[in-house]
């Protein structure tokens, strides 16, 4: 492995432009706008992926919370978007005007002080991040101080998970409660339901998203990934070299929970609501097997693994929806038990070697992810 | 709140929450008690332990179909056969599991976390393709239903009261086969130290399989006693799973007593919560504290001292 000296060697960057060319040209010419629009949502995930790999894959923490941070994220965003649609005037008939829709069916009367902030644009913009970034600061502070690592952190974050979910469920007045927020009109006057606005926020999406992988790619290439391997593969040492081990990985689980909240924040956009159903236990295993599937140690192949699987789970449950279940529970097991670093390990064992050939000599440099 | 109730009425409403604590208490402790054995003694996270319980609550499903057409006579001592079934069915996927993909994964614990949830996936889907996604119940025989008047304001439900009953003889056996068996000092050696309970004659793979068979098993009794007082649904397990590592993280994994300890605190807390409060409330502040003490307390209320 060449040391961090190179951000992008020449082989990443043809990756890297393969992907580009992939999200920017193949899909938006190969597909009508519904498809387009799926992908997008798909896309969103795969912020999430990102953010594993970085975690998971080379800090070897194990969240199963990631969630919380994508729906925390999209929460602010829908909340922002509500509040816009819910004027004076869209809200008339009902009994307070000016409440979002679902405050008023569970007759609350005025609008939530917390919720107030959220009518400034800025503001929101600010609390994607911030809110799921405290949160997971917060979490991050409380265990990586007492060393808590490993299979309890995963229990954990999992109860995390759930009782966010059950709170929200609850707090059906302030929350939305189990349908989410939803029928989100407008951001900043702009209709974000027409076929353009789609669009364009599918090429926001895909930008943002190629800004986090550049983020990744430079965690990775950097120091900090390098101590991050060291951590996960013999925490005691580095911490004997002089490393606050902790440190390091609140600030790369706060990075991945940053990366989950811009992709809950443009899947509200995109989708046009939030719900619980995003935010719990089950959707945040899945986002899980999309990173294992990928590869847990290629930032690129987390892409392509949540587009595989999202775009199978599409395909399966519109054909066969008995048997989607069962392929997904088949490709848990077989990605832990034969594919372990998922679709990037298979490409480099079989396919890398013959595209190596094809180029000149010259050419080949390291290959897309590194082996354990 | 408390005005309109006299002093009688108040200390029933308690009586009447704590013993619903109790039962909470039992279920908790039933299916906790699979769990410490495979987490807290083997350190497998078996994500599908909800699913094990759910097929003993299936196969006692099935019994109580097949009792009440074939033998009506014998209907009312069903319940017995339908959780010696239970056992067996449960013990035995759980050894073929073991064989097939746990023992692959010793040595890779988040691993074995996210093959568990798919095994429990294709479990949920297997369930719902042979008995419906409706939930079922079965039909409890004469003598469970109906009763006990203690006093004029205090009732006690009788299925109630032999769920707590199996709790506690489960228990003792659980109890008496970790700590006073020939298997339970061959299980605790395994997990002590593999490699020298290897040394000195254990055959450790059958040591293993066995005890993830009996960790399931238990969980299958659960499912049993678990048809006494709720109906079961293809996805019943996984509603509890989340609730059930928290017990046995809590308590501290190594430990039995722990595990019986944070069953009881979390769901009296629960319980007489949910008097003062809404049910989800209860739920959220009870697992909260839990969350919160175990950032305080990583290792658990109880912990057994292993030099590492």
């Amino acid at each position: 492995m060449r040391t961090g000296s190179s951000f992008l060697t020449r082989t990443e960057l043809v990756y890297f432009a393969i992907l580009a060319a992939v999200i920017f040209v193949v899909f938006p010419a190969s597909m009508d706008i519904f498809r387009l629009n799926l992908f997008g949502k798909y896309l969103t995930y795969a912020f999430v992926a990102v953010g594993l790999v970085l975690c998971w894959g080379y800090g070897g923490i194990l969240s199963l919370g990631q969630g919380v941070f994508f729906g925390l994220g999209g929460y602010c965003m829908a909340m922002f978007l509500k509040l816009e649609a819910s004027t004076p005037e869209a809200t008339a008939i009902q009994s307070t005007p000016g409440i979002p829709d679902f405050m008023d069916w569970n007759q609350l009367t005025a609008l939530p002080t917390w919720w107030e902030p959220f009518h400034s644009f800025p503001f929101t913009l600010i609390a994607v991040i911030a809110v799921p970034v405290f949160f997971a600061f917060v979490i991050g502070l409380a265990m990586f101080k007492r060393r808590v690592g490993g299979v309890y952190f995963a229990i954990i974050t999992q109860a995390i998970a759930a009782i966010l979910t059950i709170l929200i469920i609850g707090q059906q007045g302030y929350t939305g409660g189990v349908n989410g927020i939803t029928d989100l009109r407008t951001l900043l006057g702009w209709d974000i339901r027409t076929d353009s606005a789609k669009y364009i926020l599918y090429f926001v999406n895909g930008g943002l998203l190629m800004l986090c992988l550049l983020a990744a790619q430079f965690v990775r290439r950097s120091k900090l990934g390098r101590i991050l391997v060291a951590m996960r593969d013999q925490e005691d040492r580095v911490r004997f070299s002089g490393y606050d081990v902790a440190n390091f990985k609140i600030f790369v689980f706060c990075l991945g929970a940053a990366m989950a909240a811009v992709g809950g924040a443009m899947f509200t956009l995109q989708v046009g609501f939030m719900s619980p159903s995003f935010v719990g236990i089950v959707p945040s295993i899945e986002m899980v097997i999309f990173c294992a599937v990928g590869g847990r140690l290629s930032i690129l192949g987390a892409v392509y693994g949540t587009l595989l699987v999202n775009w199978a789970k599409t395909t399966f449950s519109e054909m066969f929806p008995e048997l989607w279940l069962f392929a997904m529970g088949a490709l848990f097991i077989g990605v832990v038990l034969a594919f372990p670093n998922g679709l990037a390990g298979l490409y480099n064992s079989y396919v890398a070697p013959y595209v190596k050939r094809l180029i000149s000599a010259r050419g080949a440099g390291r290959r897309m992810a590194p082996a354990e | 709140m408390f005005d309109g109730y006299t002093l009688s009425e108040l200390g029933s409403i308690l009586a009447m929450q704590g013993f619903a604590g109790l039962i909470l208490f039992s279920v908790f402790v039933l299916m906790a008690l699979g769990l410490a054995i495979i987490f807290g003694q083997m350190g497998v996270i078996n994500m599908a332990h909800g699913e094990f319980m759910i097929l003993g609550a299936y196969v006692t499903y099935l019994c109580s179909h097949i009792f009440q057409n074939y033998l009506p006579g014998l209907f009312s001592i069903y319940f017995f056969v339908a959780m010696a079934l239970a056992f067996c069915a449960s013990g035995a996927l759980g050894m073929l599991c073991e064989w097939a993909l746990i023992r692959h994964l010793y040595k890779r614990p988040l691993d074995t976390l996210l093959a568990t949830w798919g095994l429990s996936l294709i479990l949920q889907q297997a369930y719902r393709t042979i008995f419906g996604a409706r939930e079922v119940g079965v039909s409890l025989p004469d003598w469970m239903m109906g009763s006990v008047p203690l006093t004029d304001l205090i009732e006690i439900p009788i299925n109630g009261l032999f769920v707590m009953a199996l709790t506690l003889i489960i228990t003792a056996a659980v109890g008496a086969m970790m700590y006073r068996s020939g298997w339970g000092k061959q299980v605790r050696a395994v997990m002590q130290n593999r490699v020298m309970a290897g040394a000195v004659g254990i055959n450790t793979e059958r040591t293993d399989r066995l005890t993830f068979g009996i960790g399931c098993g238990v969980a299958g009794i659960a499912g049993a006693a678990f048809t006494m007082i709720g109906s079961t649904g293809p996805t019943a397990g996984q509603l509890y799973i989340v609730d059930t590592f928290l017990v046995v993280v809590f308590g501290g994994a190594a430990s039995l007593l722990g595990t019986i300890a944070s069953a009881f605190s979390i769901s009296q807390a629960q319980s007489a919560m949910e008097f003062f409060l809404s049910g989800s409330m209860a739920k959220v502040l009870t697992l909260l504290t839990v969350v919160g003490i175990l950032m305080l307390r990583p290792q658990g209320l109880f912990t057994l001292k292993v030099r590492k």
